[in-house]
C-alpha cells in the first residue's frame, strides 16, 4: 500500500486570540467494509477511525470517523491561539498505526 | 454501482434514530444555531464536501462539546463525530463525506448545557458512493 502521507496547512504567524483555520489530509484508502472483490468475498475495513488535534499539550479539537468518510479524509477546523507553539496532529488507524505530525506557530 | 439497494441492507429509518438518541441521549433536538452546508447536488457520491458550523460564545462555560454527522441512506448513518473544546475558538468544521445514494443527512450539536440542536439538508447523488 502506498505510504500514508499526513499534510497540514495553517498560518506560520497569527495575533494574540486569533481564531485560524487548520486543513488537514491524509492519504488513505479508507476501504469502507461494504465492497466485495471479483470473487465476491467483501474487502475488510481499513480506515483512519479518528483524528485528533492538540495546541501544547491541551486538546483543541478531534473527531470520530466512520466508513461514510471518503478516501484521504479530509479535515477543517478552527483553533483559538493566545501563545506561540506547537499543533500536534494524531491520526489512528484500524489497524493500530499512528500517524503524526506537528506544526508551529508564531504568536506576537 | 449498488443504488439498486436490492444487495445490501439499507439503514432503516430507526438505524437513524438510534444512532440520534444515543448522541443525545434522549435531549429532544431544537432548530436553529446549527447549520448543515452540503451541495443540492452531488455528482459523486463518494465525496461529498460537509461542513457544520454551530452559534456559541466557545467559553470554558458555554461551548459545542460535539457535533455528529449522519447520513439516513447509507448502509450505516455514521459519518463522523467532531468534538471541540473552548480552544477550538469556533465550532466549525468540514470534511468530505460518501452517500450511498440521495437522502437526508443530519448534523446534531450537543451544548455543554446538554441542549441539542439539529439541522438537516437533503443531497441528491447521481452516482453512489458505497463501491459494489
Amino acid at each position: 500500500m502506498a505510504k500514508v502521507k499526513p499534510r497540514v496547512k495553517l498560518q506560520k504567524k497569527a495575533d494574540k486570540g486569533e481564531v485560524i483555520t487548520i486543513k488537514t489530509l491524509i492519504s488513505h484508502p479508507m476501504e469502507s467494509g461494504q465492497r466485495k472483490d471479483k470473487s465476491g468475498n467483501v474487502i475488510p475495513r481499513k480506515i483512519i477511525n479518528s483524528f485528533k488535534c492538540e495546541f501544547n499539550g491541551k486538546p483543541v479539537f478531534s473527531c470520530d470517523m466512520d466508513p461514510a468518510i471518503s478516501a484521504n479524509p479530509y479535515l477543517e477546523f478552527m483553533a483559538k491561539v493566545e501563545e506561540s507553539g506547537t499543533f500536534a496532529f494524531t491520526w489512528v488507524d484500524d489497524d493500530g498505526s499512528v500517524y503524526t505530525t506537528e506544526e508551529k506557530i508564531t504568536v506576537e | 454501482f449498488a443504488v439498486t439497494g436490492a444487495r445490501i441492507a439499507w439503514a432503516a429509518a430507526e438505524d437513524t434514530k438510534k444512532a440520534l438518541m444515543d448522541f443525545t441521549g434522549g435531549a429532544e433536538p431544537q432548530t436553529g444555531r446549527i447549520t448543515l452546508d452540503a451541495p443540492e447536488i452531488a455528482e459523486n457520491g463518494n465525496t461529498v464536501p460537509v461542513s457544520v458550523s454551530v452559534e456559541s460564545p466557545m467559553t470554558a462555560e458555554d461551548y459545542v462539546e460535539s457535533v455528529t454527522i449522519l447520513a439516513e441512506g447509507n448502509p450505516s448513518p455514521a459519518v463522523a463525530t467532531f468534538h471541540f473544546t473552548a480552544m477550538s475558538g469556533e465550532a466549525a468544521a468540514s470534511t468530505r463525506m460518501r452517500l450511498a445514494k440521495t437522502q437526508n443527512v443530519i448534523a446534531v450539536a450537543k451544548m455543554s448545557d446538554g441542549s441539542v440542536f439539529m439541522d438537516t439538508k437533503e443531497v441528491k447523488v447521481t452516482i453512489g458512493g458505497c463501491g459494489g
